[in-house]
């Protein structure tokens, strides 16, 4: 039983890993950089939208 | 959840991480990373201290982890946004303390996460063992790896709830012992009268075992990765971390009690089996204690494995995001919105070590932090989630016993913070003169406040 565990957690594992790769590829190839980077670290729900916000941005 | 959004926005024009996550999770996320210290690695504290070295260790570094709890809960709270410290270090202090800062998380959470994965596979070698069989230990740590690198990658929710409930799991599995060791009836299992040496190697010995008792929480400081995905910073935060560190106290003490009544000094300190906790429910000769201490240790291994993915990837993520990395790992998967190109570039593999003085260094920077935040945005100049009572106690004791934790690993690991040291100076060369010219300097202030005090 335990050489079949050892051949389940092999294929599994590379089942993942090619789903991933799959997935990785195809997300890669329909959408272009300019949506998948479209992240910014902004404002956060404590200051609503904006909230009282920025009149002078420090640094 | 993460499906929902997938369908409704099938071309969306600007991808962020979604914000879905709860204190229970910021609970999960903490102390999942960390438990895993009370199951294996605290007990070198008493090969250094003896027994009671490693329980003045717990309080010690206790004391130290309660003031990073604090200290991050307000900053956090505030400051909310993925990267954590390393963001933190953007807004307070500048670009080349952030960029080692970021440093700092990655390789703690890549290597500790390389460890835990191989222990979890070791564990599992072990029990075959138990059963009469020879097994190898790589294919359950691969395994182990690629499904938790999987749920990573599919959303931060369901990562989140997983870890929830294998820590909590793990957690039980150490009260439940406790039950079973009958601490009501001292003498009759517990055995701390006989077992209690003293110092073997006097105060020196209890200095040296600081730098293992970092173990008992070394970790907790990782809620703060989550901040740019938590639906209410302001509450989860705080109550997620102060919550992580309450049950970890508890843990560490409960585990000192339980091992040091159960195991020699001796036994302790150089425990090849690298399993305290499975070690003393075997002492009790119970095949229920055995497999019920043997579940909980490999849940905690898992459980640390998988939240240090998630840590780490959020901080590649964030300095790729600010240009302090190549732009392309700051990518959001339009489906799942997980920092997907991070995920799947940290499958990493490292040693142990690393990690814990790169947690230290990260530690050392936080009362600096503090004192500049402060300084630079008195309470009531900005609106905060958190304020921390006793400034400046805590970040004063902060740094006094990062100080004194530095000491005690240059005492049994001198070469390597050298070496570490010689790293982080040689990779803040290459930021300060190579790649410090690609960050847009302009964008690097993202927080909503009035200017510093000051400025």
């Amino acid at each position: 039983m335990w050489d079949v565990l050892t051949w389940a957690a092999w294929v599994i594992s590379a089942v993942l890993l090619l789903w991933m790769l799959w997935d990785f590829m195809s997300v890669n190839l329909k959408f272009g950089d300019d949506v998948l980077l479209s992240s910014r670290e902004g404002v956060d729900d404590l200051f609503g939208d904006g909230g009282h916000a920025v009149e002078t941005k420090g640094n | 959840m993460s499906l929902d959004i997938a369908e409704t926005q099938s071309q969306p024009k600007q991808l962020q991480l979604l914000k879905v996550l709860g204190p229970a999770h910021i609970w999960a996320l903490g102390v999942g990373i960390v438990l895993v210290g009370e199951f294996m690695g605290w007990n070198f504290a008493v090969g250094k201290g003896g027994a009671l070295g490693a329980l003045i260790a717990c309080w010690v570094i206790g004391l130290l982890y309660t003031c990073v709890a604090m200290i991050d809960s307000e900053i956090t709270s505030t400051v909310a946004a993925a990267g954590g410290q390393y963001t933190q270090a953007k807004h307070m202090i500048g670009p080349l303390m952030a960029f080692n800062v970021g440093l700092y998380l990655v390789l703690a959470y890549t290597m500790l996460e390389a460890g835990d994965v191989q222990v979890a596979g070791q564990l599992i070698q072990i029990g075959a063992q138990n059963f009469g069989y020879t097994i190898p230990w790589q294919p359950f740590t691969v395994l182990c790896l690629m499904a938790l690198a999987f749920i990573n990658y599919r959303g931060v929710f369901m990562t989140l709830t997983v870890n929830f409930v294998i820590t909590a799991a793990a957690f039980a599995s150490i009260i439940i012992l406790l039950i079973g060791t009958q601490p009501w009836n001292p003498g009759a299992v517990l055995l701390h009268k006989e077992l209690l040496t003293g110092l073997p190697y006097g105060w020196i010995g209890v200095l040296a075992s600081l730098h293992f008792g970092i173990w008992y929480y070394l970790g907790i400081e990782g809620t703060c990765q989550a901040a740019e995905e938590v639906r209410s910073p302001g509450r989860a935060l705080p109550m997620g971390t102060m919550l992580g560190i309450i049950t970890l106290l508890i843990a560490a003490a409960l585990t000192w009690y339980i091992c040091c009544g159960l195991l020699p000094w001796e036994y302790l300190g150089w425990d090849n089996e690298l399993a305290p906790l499975y070690d003393a429910a075997r002492m009790l000769g119970s095949p229920f204690f055995t497999v019920l201490l043997f579940v909980g240790t490999l849940l905690s291994a898992i459980a640390s494995a998988n939240g240090c993915i998630n840590d780490a990837s959020r901080a590649w993520f964030s300095m790729a995001r600010d240009l302090y990395l190549p732009i392309w790992f700051g990518a959001v998967h339009p489906r799942y919105r997980t920092p997907f190109r991070s995920i799947v570039f940290l499958i990493p593999i490292a040693a142990i070590t690393f990690s814990i003085l790169s947690g230290l260094l990260n530690y050392t920077f936080m009362p600096i932090n503090m004192f500049k935040f402060r300084s630079m945005w008195p309470v009531g100049s900005i609106k905060r989630g958190f304020e921390h009572p006793f400034h400046p106690l805590p970040s004063i004791v902060l740094f006094t016993l990062c100080a004194v934790t530095f000491f005690a690993v240059y005492l049994g690991y001198g070469r390597q913070l050298l070496a570490m040291m010689a790293f982080y100076i040689v990779a803040s060369c290459w930021f300060a003169f190579h790649r410090y010219r690609y960050v847009k300097r302009g964008d690097q202030f993202t927080m909503p406040w009035p200017r510093p005090v000051g400025y």
